[in-house]
């Protein structure tokens, strides 16, 4: 046998497909390639077999930047007691219409 | 395909329930939470997950080499265009259930690694040879559907990215059941000696194909914490007897006989009865024992060292094209 090749994986990037024209690209998955081009085609290859999407965002893993879980609360709870944001905080009566 | 109980006999510590991180965790998946990866989650948790997806992904990345000795001799283009389809789908199962595991903070490379060195487990099944083309057929038909038995309760599984490939997994094996299916229909309804290459096909993938939900409830010991966890939802034997019962009345219409002279069907309790599963099999199967154990971990060695150099290649290329650019 061949003498063993320290393990490394290609970087890490994570796609997003938009399903058809007209929808947001969603996420989907990731995958491991050498290069953002060779990133569209295996994300092709592994997400798109079944016409699943018209579009493909690839970006690599560590350049998303993303919330801490253990600060959703900090993050979040200022909206909860905002009900007021909402239409059904308000009370109109039933004969006033297309309101 | 395809994930299996394989670790009954595997070693796991159970986190101390009174630990507030952990009794907070567990309240969050009884009340039907989901857990994403920066979520915190106690270690065996983390763990039980890692094994059970890399097993998971090996498997589809193994069960690619019984089916891939017939490509070259598929018997008509379109079943030649179907199998590579189907295989080309299980290879992306294992793509998307790297990528799940990988969310856990493990690397990919490390995994692979741990499947070369035979370290990692994979589906018993996939040890066994394919002798023939109806054996495509019975895969497909059996392997194929004892899977998406065993898949479809985990796309509701706690874990949010295991649960999301799963999801995406299953929509696609109805394909590989029904081409499978069609391929032992062609067989049942043709020659004599087509009928009875499906029989035999049949006759060997049966028995292997219920030991694929892995061993019984009463040896089966961490049934109970997936259960808990919601990684598991029913247990080996539930999954195995709905299978058992959907597929006899299958075989039936195919006129093609289950090889086991004890089945019978219990009125009172609605359901098939099977004789016994010779255990002693699967465990020799899974210990590294059964018939193609070895001839499979020598193709995925061959694949990845003869790959080697691309992947360095591929690197080398990319990292010039970046400094070009700089
Ligand atoms: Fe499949
Ligand atoms: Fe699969």
């Amino acid at each position: 046998m061949s003498t063993p090749v320290p393990r490394q994986d290609w970087p890490l990037y994570e796609v997003f497909i938009r399903s058809r024209a007209g929808l947001e690209h969603k996420h989907v998955g990731s995958v491991h390639a050498a290069d953002a081009r060779m990133a569209l085609e295996h994300a092709r290859d592994v997400y798109t077999r079944r016409m699943e999407g018209v579009s493909i965002w690839v970006v690599p893993a560590v350049q998303i930047v993303a919330s801490d879980p253990a600060e959703a609360d900090a993050l979040f709870e200022p909206a909860r007691d905002k009900v007021y944001r909402h239409p059904t905080f308000y009370a109109i009566p039933d004969e006033v219409k297309n309101l | 395909m395809y994930t299996q109980a394989l670790d009954s006999h595997g070693k796991e510590p159970v986190p101390a329930p009174t630990e507030p991180a952990a009794a907070h965790f567990q309240a969050r998946i009884d009340a039907d939470e989901k857990i994403e990866p920066k979520d915190w989650m106690p270690d065996a948790y983390r763990h039980t997950l890692v094994r059970q997806i890399s097993q998971h992904a090996h498997s589809e990345i193994v069960g690619m080499l019984p089916e891939g000795n017939w490509i070259t001799r598929a018997p008509s283009l379109r079943r030649k265009a179907v199998l590579i389809a189907k295989v080309q789908d299980e290879g992306g199962h294992g793509m998307y259930l790297y990528g799940a595991a990988e969310t856990l903070g493990v690397e990919r490379a490390e995994l692979i690694e741990q499947l070369l060195a035979g370290t990692a487990k994979y589906s018993s099944i996939f040890n066994y040879p394919t002798l023939t083309w109806a054996d495509v057929g019975a895969i497909g038909w059996l392997v194929d559907g004892a899977a998406i038995m065993n898949q479809i309760p985990i796309c509701r599984c706690s874990y949010g990215p295991y649960a999301r490939a799963m999801v995406r997994i299953c929509k696609e094996e109805s394909f590989h059941q029904r081409q499978g299916f069609e391929i032992m229909l062609t067989l049942a309804r043709g020659s004599a000696a087509q009928q009875a290459m499906a029989q035999d096909a049949l006759d060997r993938w049966w028995w292997p194909s219920l030991m694929m939900f892995g061993p019984s409830d009463a040896d089966s010991k961490h049934t109970a914490q997936s259960m808990r966890w919601k990684i598991k939802r029913f247990s080996n034997d539930e999954l195995r007897q709905k299978f058992v019962d959907i597929t006899v009345p299958q075989a039936q219409f195919l006129g093609l006989t289950i090889p086991d002279p004890a089945l019978r069907w219990n009125e009172g309790a609605q359901h098939f009865e099977t004789g016994p599963i010779d255990w002693r099999e699967f465990q020799a199967v899974l210990q590294g024992n059964g018939p193609c154990n070895r001839e499979r971990l020598a193709a995925r060695r061959a694949a990845h060292e003869a790959g080697q150099w691309v992947r360095e290649a591929a690197a080398a290329h990319a990292d010039k094209a970046r400094r070009r650019a700089a």
